[in-house]
């Protein structure tokens, strides 16, 4: 029994690792293979992956995650600044760092539970922000953002070498880290936490978390003190999200204030309900949806639907660039809003849900098992 | 079950071999496509060269991204010889022939810039990566255009700046690829300075309402460097988020602090916000110290003035460049503008046209799109007969250097685009300045 498990999560991991690293192959007939899009894809995978850990397992709605993703920006450039170009460095500090955070945000937020936990991030959120942008200034640089210069020490470095003409740029031991090569680096850690956050689904610890989800008072009375289990997942997903923000920094070594906004915090509850809250791969769905529309739908303009609606009689091809033109462009937000309402109406469960009916009806003698975990 | 997963594992096994064949090959293909060449996005044999255009269609600053992207559309359909070929007639000199750049079609491809530096650079990026751009313009937040500058210079694509007025962008944060039409901070206190002095006199106190990032903050220097000269003072610097929307809370103090002059180092919306309160506030209204209370807005333009409307009547300020300019250039611009949209455009419009014809006009002289070779063409370029009168590119910062417009919010507008009367054209040699005062580095000509 325990072997097949373990088999099984080989077999998954393989095909995940499949399914990642060939992204620049099957994205490409959507027109989203270039490097910074998917570079996107894997760094926000990896930070709804560990918001999943938090807000899927243990149904804690977190709205002050962005606090960890731009903490972990900030060590990794500070990182590149002081230290060292190198990767290794600022994505280590970046992920201990932001786990500190985490560490005091969820001690004090998790003394409540429900909405007053999701108000208690969400008013952390708010303090780090504007911390970072009124009396943190010399350590984040405010709005213009925390950016490299060429007086910068990096004392490693210049034990190595002297520096050079131009700005340098992140490298992995001599591989840069900008194009390709960066997207590959980000994928290979986004397989990693896929594998540890499989591990936690499946682990006793992750069992105990949903049991906290279910019924935390059931829990309590059976004897379980609850909270240094909250503390312990709270402190995992915030470093999944130090570990994001670092990669952000790695793939472009410029870290702004914004990327603490409480938006950012709402864009991965977002990206993890589309997907399917509590499911393994629900949250990359996700993230591959918002982050296509942002980048690919803003940028359809007039002229490009134009070409697209080509085929069309001239009145026809007029009326439906004049209908569709609301909705692309700087209108994707309403494209996702709409996407958005139409999966929370029909689908509580998110895309997986959605994956799963289809599954049921084209496959009914298979007795799935309902597993329909987010409840209510 | 058992023989469930083994089935799984035969097929993954035959895809694993499939997909990694194919995965070798991909990083090589791809890597071939994008970068192997001599430059980046090296147009080679094709018929067309690409242009991204990078501006706020969302945020503080979108009606001066709005007004951005008219102008390049109509720069790039002048470039393609339609329309009626704008400042193309007036341009000296000039290699443009109205068939494209080197013979080849303009095509653009347009961005959201969200007027912020993320969004900025993931756009950019886009344009770089996606979609080939050779050269990528667009501004309207210094922030932005000083992280998409850094960006142009790491991948060797030239940027050339739209609205942006922070003197970091061609001071301490100047990059060889990056390119500023417009005028800055340093420049605007220096035209300011002799007309505040005529009509403020020398003894006032001064309270700064700032932008908090790049823009604001050298805004703030400079305008207060210069009214210290003045003899000046100046009560407090107060900093303010942007796109706060609320300012009540920022001009409350104000009215106890004793000072009796406000400047507003804001831009966009925030400016039209931050002004409408203050007026509200009965701040226009007060006298203090036995002195008329008295705004000032650095920095301005017609279509904040159209914001703001009446309350910006009789306020003073500066611009790049407006549209009631009546040398041969303006007129040609406005003109052709005026055909195409049915408005008079903005100074942001101006300069992200004239940064379009510069490029162009680079790449024809250069007789090549490789970028160092550009770059030179455009360093230390003096032109005529684009609205400003003769102007250079200081190679030494890649600044422009024209005459500053001093102006004030007309008292009886006769439409609604004749909002501003110009106080005084401040000649080129009056806000000149050395290009060493801000430190800074341009790097490398190659990347």
């Amino acid at each position: 029994m325990i072997l097949e498990k373990k088999r099984s999560d080989l077999v998954t991991m393989i095909l995940f690792s499949m399914v990642v690293l060939s992204m620049p192959i099957w994205l490409n007939p959507l027109g989203a293979n270039y490097p910074d899009l998917l570079q996107k894809f894997a760094i926000f995978g990896i930070f709804a992956i560990g918001y999943n850990i938090l807000f899927g397992l243990t149904g804690y709605l977190s709205f002050g995650h962005a606090i960890f993703l731009g903490v972990g920006s900030y060590t990794a450039v500070w990182s590149f600044k002081l230290l060292s170009m190198n990767v290794i460095p600022a994505v280590i500090s970046s992920v201990i760092l932001a786990g500190i955070v985490a560490a005091f945000v969820g001690f004090v937020s998790l003394r409540r539970s429900g909405i007053y936990f999701s108000i208690l991030t969400l008013a952390f959120a708010q303090m780090f922000y504007n911390l970072a942008y009124s009396v943190l200034t010399p350590i984040t640089n405010g709005e213009t953002g925390l950016q490299l210069a060429l007086e910068d020490p990096r004392v490693i470095d210049r034990l190595f070498s002297t520096a050079g003409e131009g700005l340098p740029s992140t490298e992995l031991f001599g591989l840069s880290m900008s194009g390709y090569s960066g997207f590959y680096f980000c994928a290979v850690m986004l397989i990693v936490a896929f594998y540890v956050s499989l591990k936690i689904f499946n682990s006793p610890f992750g069992l105990k978390l949903k049991a906290i989800k279910s019924n935390q008072h059931r829990m309590k009375y059976t004897g379980y003190n609850t909270r240094p289990y909250l503390l312990t997942a709270f402190i995992i997903s915030g470093m999944f999200a130090g570990l994001a923000g670092a990669l952000m920094a790695v793939t472009d070594p410029l870290a702004g204030a914004e990327r603490m906004q409480w938006t950012a915090s709402g864009e991965v509850v977002l990206m993890t309900i589309l997907g399917g809250v509590g499911t393994l791969y629900g949250p990359l769905l996700g993230v591959v949806i918002i982050k296509y529309l942002e980048n690919i739908f803003s940028a359809v303009n007039e002229a490009v639907l134009q070409t697209f609606f080509d085929f069309l009689p001239s009145w026809l091809q007029d009326t439906m660039v004049v209908i569709v033109s609301p909705f692309v462009g700087e209108g994707w937000h309403l494209t996702l809003g709409l996407m958005f309402m139409g999966i929370v109406i029909f689908l509580p469960g998110g895309i997986t849900e959605g994956f799963q009916k289809m599954k049921k009806r084209f496959f009914t003698k298979e007795n799935s098992e309902s597993s329909n975990q987010e409840g209510k | 079950m058992s023989d469930n997963t083994k089935d799984q594992n035969t097929i993954s096994r035959r895809n694993m071999l499939k997909t990694s064949a194919a995965l070798a090959a991909a990083p090589m293909f791809f890597t071939k496509g994008a970068y192997a060449k001599d430059f980046t996005n090296n147009p080679g044999n094709s018929s067309t060269v690409t242009l991204g255009f990078n501006v706020p269609q969302t945020g503080a600053y979108a009606d001066e991204g709005a007004d951005e992207l008219r102008a390049f559309k109509l720069a790039v359909k002048h470039l393609n010889g339609k329309g009626d070929g704008g400042l193309m007639n007036t341009m000296k000199p000039m290699n443009l022939k109205g068939n494209g750049i080197l013979g080849k079609k303009v095509v653009y491809v347009t961005g959201d810039t969200q007027t912020k530096s993320d969004a900025a650079r993931a756009s950019a990026k886009r344009m770089i990566e996606k979609d080939g751009v050779i050269m990528f313009s667009g501004g309207s937040s210094s922030g932005v255009a000083i992280a998409v500058q850094s960006l142009a210079q790491e991948a060797g694509v030239i940027f050339m700046a739209g609205l942006t007025h922070s003197n970091d962008t061609t001071g301490k944060d100047k990059r060889r690829y990056g390119f500023r039409h417009f005028f800055n901070a340093k420049m605007t206190g220096s035209a300011l300075g002799p007309v505040l002095k005529e009509e403020m006199g020398i003894s006032r106190n001064a309270y700064h309402l700032t932008s908090d990032y790049t823009w604001g903050w050298t805004q703030e220097e400079s305008i207060k460097e210069t009214t210290e000269a003045l003899g000046w003072n100046t009560t407090a610097t107060v900093r303010t988020p942007v796109g706060a929307g609320d300012f009540s809370q920022f001009i409350t103090p104000i009215l106890n602090s004793g000072a009796d002059t406000l400047i507003l180092n804001h831009y966009g919306k925030d400016m039209i916000n931050s002004l409408t309160q203050s007026v509200q506030f009965g701040l226009r209204d007060k006298l203090v110290n036995g002195k008329q209370f008295e705004i000032i807005v650095p920095l301005y333009s017609r279509l904040m003035a159209q914001g703001a409307g009446e309350n910006l009547q009789g306020i003073l300020g500066t611009t790049n460049w407006d549209w009631q300019l009546r040398d041969e250039g303006s007129k040609a611009f406005v003109k052709s503008f005026g055909t195409e949209y049915g408005f008079p455009p903005s100074m942001a419009a101006h300069t992200c046209y004239v940064q379009t014809l510069l490029y162009a006009n680079a790449c024809e002289n250069a007789g090549t799109f490789y970028p160092p070779e550009v770059i030179r063409q455009l360093e230390g370029f003096k032109f005529d007969g684009m609205g400003n009168g003769e102007t250079e590119y200081r190679a030494e910062d890649h600044q422009c250097f024209k005459d500053v417009l001093v102006v004030r919010g007309k008292q009886n507008p006769s439409s609604q685009f004749d909002l501003l009367d110009i106080v005084k054209e401040v000649p080129r040699s009056e806000v000149e300045y050395d290009a060493s005062i801000f430190g800074g580095n341009l790097g490398p000509y190659k990347v």
